[in-house]
C-alpha cells in the first residue's frame, strides 16, 4: 500500500500537455433506435511523462473512450464528436491513412486479453518486427535484432529463440509483454493500456504493472491507464479520472481521490474494496444496482437511482462539472470533505 | 509427422473393410442382378441359373464376399459383367477424364469462392454482398442435373458457344498420352486440340463447380466476417499497418483455415456431382461407368468403384488434414 503522501502541485506535469481530449462524444446509431450515447462530453489531458488512469465499472465507456482517441471503432454505425489534439492535430478528423502513420509510431495500444490479441498463425517475432519495418524502415535482419532486444527489455527470457515461438507456445504474462514490447517498439510518446492486467494472474498483474511503469519512466512516454481495478490505479496513476455512464464524475489526485472521495460513486467504489483485516463472515460491500439503473444525463444524474446520498434535485436537474482545488467534481450532493 | 500419416493410413483398412461389407450386402439387397440385367424381360429361370452359376452368384453371400475379399487383396476386382474386361483397366481408362473434370471444377470453384466471399464479408450489406449470399443460396439449391441441361440448352444449342457434349471433336486428331485430354495436346503440341479439348471443358466444369463454388463462397464470407472483428485485427490496426498488410497476413491468412477443410470436403461431394454431370455431358468417365454399372447390375465394377471413391475421399482429407498442421502452428499432428 502507498503511504507517502507527497503532495503534487494542482495540474500535475507543467507544460503543454500531450494529448488533449475535449467534449469527446462517442454514439452508437442504429436506423429506427434511440442513438446509444456511450461516452458523453469526456475532457482531459496528458502530459509527457504522467500517467492517468480512466476508472470505471463496465460499461462505463472507458473502453470506448480509448478506442475512440485512436480511431479503432468501426466506421459504421458510431458517430463521434468533439476533439483529440495531439501534436496541434485533431486525431478525430486527420485521415485515415495519416492516422495510420501516427498509430504504432507516435501512440500504441496495449490490449485486454493477450492471446485474443496476438495473432494465432503468425510467430511473435514477426508480430514485433512488422512495426519496425512499417514505421522506421528497418530491414529484415536489424528489425529481427531490435525485436530480440525489445522482448529482452520487456522481460522475456530467451529473446532469440522466443521470435519463431507462436503466441499459444507463450505463457499469459509472456504474451501481456510481448504485446507492451509491440506497443513500444517504435517509442511511441502516448501509451494507452486498456485492463491491461485484467487476463493475468494477481503475481503476473503485478510484474506487469512494474514492468509499465518502468517502460513509461524510461521513455518518458505518457500512459493513460484504463482500468476497473483501483489497486492498479493506486499503484500507478497520479492523476485518475472517475468514469460513470459515460462522464467523468470525479478526477483528483490519486493521492487526494483515496483520502478524501468526494463523489458517492468514487466513495462506494473504495469502500467495495475488500479489506483484509475486516471481520470473517462479514458480506463485502458493493454498490446496489447496475448501470442499467442509470437516469439520463441530459435531466439527472445518471447515478441517483443507486446513489446513497441522493436528493430530490438529483433526479430532475444535471450536475454540472464544478472544479476546485484541482479536484473536478459532477454532483448536488457530494460526501463531505474531511480533513485532508 | 511420419507416425500420424502411418496411423491414419493404417485406420483407413478397417473404414474400407467395413464400407466393403455395406456395399457388398447394399448391392446383392437390391432387386434383380447381373443374370436378369443381362438376359433381360424374357428370360428363362434356368438361363438365369447358369448365368448366375457362371458368375458365381449362386454361392451363398458370405462365400461371395470371402472370394471377392481374397482376389481383392491380390488385386483383382473382378471383371465387369457387362463388357467382360477387367474393371480395373476400365477405370483406369476412364479416370482422366472424370480427373480433369474434377480438377477443373475444383480450381474454378477455389479461384472464384475465395475472391468472391472475401469481398462479400468486405463489403457487408452492399450489393454484392446481397447478391453473393443470394446467389449462392440458389447456387447450393439447383440440382446439378437441370443447371447441365440449362446450360447446355443455352450456351451449346442457342448460343453455339461450346460443344453442346463430349470431351473432343472428331475432326481433331489427337493423340492420347496421358488421357487428360488439355494436358495431351500441350505434351504433343497439338495446341489446338488443347483448345479443343477445353471448350469441351467449360460447361460441365461450371456445372459441377456450382455447388462447391456456391459453399466455398458462404464458407469464406463467414470466416472473414469473424475475423475481421477479432482482437488480433485491432491489434494490427493499432500498429498502424497498411490495409494490404492487416487484410493479406492478418486477416485472410486466419479466415482461410476453415476453408481449406471445407474445400476437402467439397472433393468428396465432387465425385458424386460428376456422375451428374458426366451424364449430361456424355463425358465418359468414371461416372459414365458407374451410371451404367448401376442399370445393369455390375457388381464387380459398382464394388470397385465405390470402394476406390471412398479411398480417395479418405485420402484427400488426410492431406487437408496435413496441410491444415502447416497453415495452423496451433495443430499438431500426435
Amino acid at each position: 500500500m502507498t503511504t507517502s503522501l507527497q503532495k503534487t502541485p494542482g495540474g500535475a506535469s507543467t507544460g503543454e500537455p500531450l494529448l488533449s481530449v475535449r467534449d469527446l462524444t462517442v454514439a452508437f446509431t442504429r436506423r429506427g433506435e434511440p442513438d446509444s450515447v456511450a461516452v458523453d462530453g469526456v475532457s482531459f489531458d496528458v502530459a509527457p511523462g504522467q500517467i492517468v488512469g480512466l476508472v470505471g465499472e463496465s460499461g462505463c465507456g472507458k473502453s470506448v473512450t480509448s478506442m475512440a482517441i485512436t480511431r479503432l471503432l468501426p466506421a459504421r454505425g458510431v458517430r463521434v464528436t468533439g476533439s483529440a489534439m495531439m501534436d496541434g492535430v485533431d486525431l478525430l478528423t486527420l485521415p485515415e491513412a495519416e492516422m495510420r502513420e501516427r498509430r504504432g509510431r507516435d501512440l500504441s495500444m496495449v490490449f485486454q486479453d493477450p492471446l485474443s490479441s496476438l495473432n494465432p498463425v503468425i510467430p511473435v517475432g514477426l508480430q514485433v518486427t512488422e512495426v519496425l519495418t512499417r514505421h522506421r524502415g528497418m530491414k529484415k535482419e536489424a528489425a529481427r535484432a531490435e525485436a530480440a532486444d525489445l522482448l529482452d527489455r520487456v522481460g522475456i527470457p530467451d529473446p532469440r529463440r522466443r521470435l519463431d515461438s507462436y503466441p499459444h507456445q507463450l505463457s499469459g504474462g509472456m504474451r501481456q509483454r510481448a504485446l507492451i514490447a509491440i506497443a513500444l517498439a517504435c517509442r511511441p510518446r502516448l501509451l494507452i493500456a486498456d485492463e491491461p492486467t485484467t487476463a493475468l494472474d494477481v503475481t503476473i498483474q503485478a510484474q506487469i504493472l512494474e514492468l509499465l511503469k518502468d517502460m513509461v519512466r524510461d521513455t518518458g512516454a505518457a500512459l493513460v491507464m484504463i482500468t476497473h481495478d483501483l489497486g492498479v490505479v493506486a499503484g500507478l496513476c497520479e492523476t485518475v479520472n472517475v468514469l460513470y455512464g459515460g462522464r467523468i464524475v470525479e478526477r483528483a489526485q490519486r493521492h487526494r481521490l483515496f483520502a478524501t472521495p468526494r463523489h458517492p460513486y468514487t466513495n462506494g467504489l473504495l469502500g467495495s474494496i475488500p479489506r483484509l483485516d475486516s471481520p470473517a463472515g462479514e458480506d463485502l460491500v458493493a454498490i446496489p444496482g447496475s448501470v442499467a439503473d442509470n437516469l439520463p444525463w441530459a435531466s439527472a444524474c445518471a447515478f441517483a437511482p443507486r446513489c446513497p446520498r441522493a436528493v430530490g434535485v438529483c433526479r430532475t436537474t444535471t450536475p454540472e462539472a464544478e472544479t476546485s482545488g484541482g479536484r473536478l467534481l459532477r454532483c448536488h450532493n457530494p460526501v463531505p470533505a474531511t480533513a485532508e | 509427422m511420419l507416425r500420424f500419416i502411418v496411423r491414419r493410413l493404417l485406420q483407413v483398412i478397417p473404414t474400407l473393410l467395413l464400407l466393403s461389407v455395406l456395399v457388398f450386402a447394399w448391392l446383392r439387397s437390391l432387386p434383380g442382378g447381373p443374370a436378369t440385367a443381362f438376359l433381360g424381360d424374357r428370360a428363362t429361370p434356368e438361363s438365369v441359373a447358369n448365368l448366375e452359376r457362371v458368375l458365381g452368384l449362386d454361392q451363398p453371400i458370405p462365400v461371395q464376399y470371402v472370394q471377392f475379399l481374397g482376389r481383392v487383396v491380390t488385386g483383382d476386382f473382378g471383371t465387369s459383367t457387362i463388357t467382360g474386361e477387367p474393371v480395373l483397366a476400365e477405370i483406369g481408362r476412364a479416370l482422366p477424364a472424370t480427373i480433369e473434370l474434377s480438377i477443373a471444377a475444383l480450381v474454378l470453384a477455389v479461384a472464384l469462392g475465395i475472391p468472391l466471399g472475401y469481398l462479400a464479408a468486405r463489403k457487408r450489406g452492399g450489393p454484392l454482398d446481397v447478391s453473393t449470399v443470394i446467389g449462392t443460396l440458389v447456387g447450393v439449391a439447383v440440382p446439378v442435373f437441370f443447371l447441365g441441361y440449362i446450360l447446355k440448352a443455352v450456351f451449346a444449342v442457342e448460343l453455339g458457344l461450346f460443344p453442346p457434349s463430349g470431351r473432343q471433336s472428331v475432326a481433331v486428331d489427337a493423340t492420347n498420352v496421358t488421357g487428360f485430354a488439355v494436358l495431351d495436346g500441350l505434351l504433343t503440341r497439338e495446341f489446338d486440340a488443347s483448345l479443343d479439348a477445353l471448350s469441351h471443358l467449360v460447361l460441365p466444369a461450371v456445372a459441377l463447380a456450382t455447388i462447391p463454388l456456391a459453399v466455398i463462397t458462404r464458407i469464406t464470407r463467414a470466416s472473414v466476417l469473424e475475423v475481421l472483428n477479432a482482437d488480433f485485427v485491432r491489434t494490427a490496426n493499432s500498429k498502424g499497418l497498411t490495409p494490404g498488410t492487416v487484410r493479406g497476413r492478418h486477416v485472410l491468412r486466419n479466415a482461410l483455415l476453415p476453408v481449406s477443410t471445407t474445400i476437402g470436403l467439397q472433393v468428396g461431394l465432387l465425385l458424386a456431382g460428376a456422375v451428374l454431370t458426366e451424364r449430361v455431358f456424355v463425358w465418359g468417365g468414371i461416372g459414365t461407368l458407374l451410371a451404367d454399372a448401376i442399370t445393369l447390375r455390375d457388381y464387380p465394377r459398382l464394388q470397385a468403384i465405390l470402394l476406390l471413391g471412398a479411398l480417395v475421399y479418405v485420402l484427400v482429407n488426410l492431406l487437408v488434414d496435413l496441410s491444415y498442421a502447416i497453415i495452423d502452428p496451433r495443430v499438431r499432428l500426435s
